[in-house]
């Protein structure tokens, strides 16, 4: 199949879902680094949030399915440079991870990391920054667990890597 | 020159695959949840620089071997990880002393090696380097906190210190692998940032009231030359794939 048009294929792609946070589009994270469709193949470039996120396994099975379901042929590549930010996440993605009761990453990648981990997260469900990081680690490799000290609800809140 | 270069690939792997296996030996024998995820997500983050290194050590010497080739088909002698990452777990103390010697030197190793004029290791030195600067905040506050902690906790840190510190000098050492990547701009020399580790480790070691020991320093693992007990650590982590050559899962 030719004259399969580009923007089309770039939706798809980006439409997959992150499986460990599904509320979110690999789109809206940002980690699809471009599209290109020659010959029947759609070739994808993909940066991982972490190097090791053991996600990308299922990504790239979801990516190539999706591929597929176009007719294309996958041809996928993991590119590591530049390497992940948090601010590559869309303005849509971080609205939906709010709703998801997940806090965005604060501040900016190009801050130093004491900078950022001192910024508070605010709360997902009341908005406070009374808010405190419980612990450095979480369910995830790119969440940590804080609590709201206004409405004391815990949440999960992405770190600013 | 693809030779040695292969071979420093692969020392950088075995060092943060070593470290990530001990890591995970933790896994269900922490005090708390909260220590649980941070081994469980710090042994993930080394994996995935291992596994980085690996597979670019792989391409590098095109014989086909795979990151997973790399890390469960090569016997214990062919790693060349420095000691200090295949010293026993031991108690807390000692594993969190190992973590933080290890995690000041690796913090500015990648930091150092985001200039790198290679494209690949440039770009994973700019994510390991934040990982492993996380790492360190994390492994930094409980050196503190166990040195500055009871009479207890300071005994147990301060002597695994005394024993840990006999394998830093040998973070620093270089061989004919890391003279060649040095000199192409692709490596480091680590004595370039030694005087910087020296500087943040002493500020710790001041803040949580230990002592910096005066110890014999001793060498290998860049050799292959091991110390006892390795064999079982390597043997025991390529256990399951080669029980099941092939396995995917």
């Amino acid at each position: 199949m030719t004259g399969m048009p580009l923007a089309r294929v770039r939706r798809a792609i980006e439409a997959v879902e992150d499986p460990e946070l599904p509320q979110v589009t690999i789109g809206d994270l940002g980690i699809v680094r471009s599209v290109a469709v020659e010959g029947g193949v759609a070739r994808v470039a993909l940066t991982p949030t972490f190097t090791g996120c053991p996600a990308m396994g299922v990504i790239i099975e979801d990516v190539g399915t999706a591929i597929e379901t176009l007719g294309l042929r996958p041809a996928i590549d993991t590119v590591l440079a530049p390497a992940w930010s948090p601010d590559w996440i869309t303005a849509d993605g971080r609205r939906k991870l709010l709703e998801a009761g997940i806090a965005p990453p604060v501040g900016s990648g190009g801050q130093d990391l004491d900078t950022l981990l001192s910024l508070p997260s605010p709360c997902p469900r009341c908005g406070s920054i009374r808010t405190r990081r419980l612990s450095e680690f979480g369910a995830t490799a790119c969440k940590a667990p804080h609590v709201c000290d206004a409405c004391k609800e815990p949440f999960e809140g992405f770190k600013p890597l | 020159m693809s030779d040695l270069f292969v071979r420093y690939l692969l020392r950088q792997g075995d060092r943060a695959l070593v470290l990530s296996q001990q890591l995970s030996a933790w896994v269900t024998h922490v005090h708390d949840l909260e220590e649980e995820m941070a081994v469980a997500n710090i042994s993930l983050d080394l994996i995935g620089q291992a596994r980085t290194l690996y597979a670019y050590a792989g391409e590098t010497e095109g014989s086909g071997r795979t990151e997973d080739d790399l890390a469960y088909w090569r016997p214990a002698e062919d790693f060349q990880n420095p000691l200090l990452v295949e010293q026993p777990n031991g108690d807390f103390a000692m594993t969190m002393v190992r973590q933080f010697l290890h995690d000041s030197w690796a913090a500015l190793y990648w930091q150092a090696m985001t200039e790198s004029v290679d494209d690949t290791l440039a770009a994973l030195a700019g994510k390991a380097a934040k990982e492993t600067a996380y790492h360190l905040r994390h492994a930094k506050s409980w050196v503190i906190r166990m040195g500055d902690g009871t009479e207890e906790s300071h005994q147990r840190a301060q002597t695994a210190l005394d024993h840990l510190w006999g394998y830093t000098d040998a973070l620093f050492d270089s061989d004919d692998a890391e003279i060649a990547v040095v000199a192409k701009n692709i490596g480091i020399d680590p004595t370039n940032f030694r005087p910087a580790w020296l500087t943040g480790v002493a500020a710790v070691f001041a803040e949580a009231t230990l002592h910096q020991p005066v110890a014999a320093q001793r060498r290998g693992g860049r050799d292959g030359l091991h110390q006892p007990g390795f064999d079982q650590l390597i043997e025991e982590m390529q256990s399951v794939a080669r029980a099941h050559p092939g396995a995917q899962w």
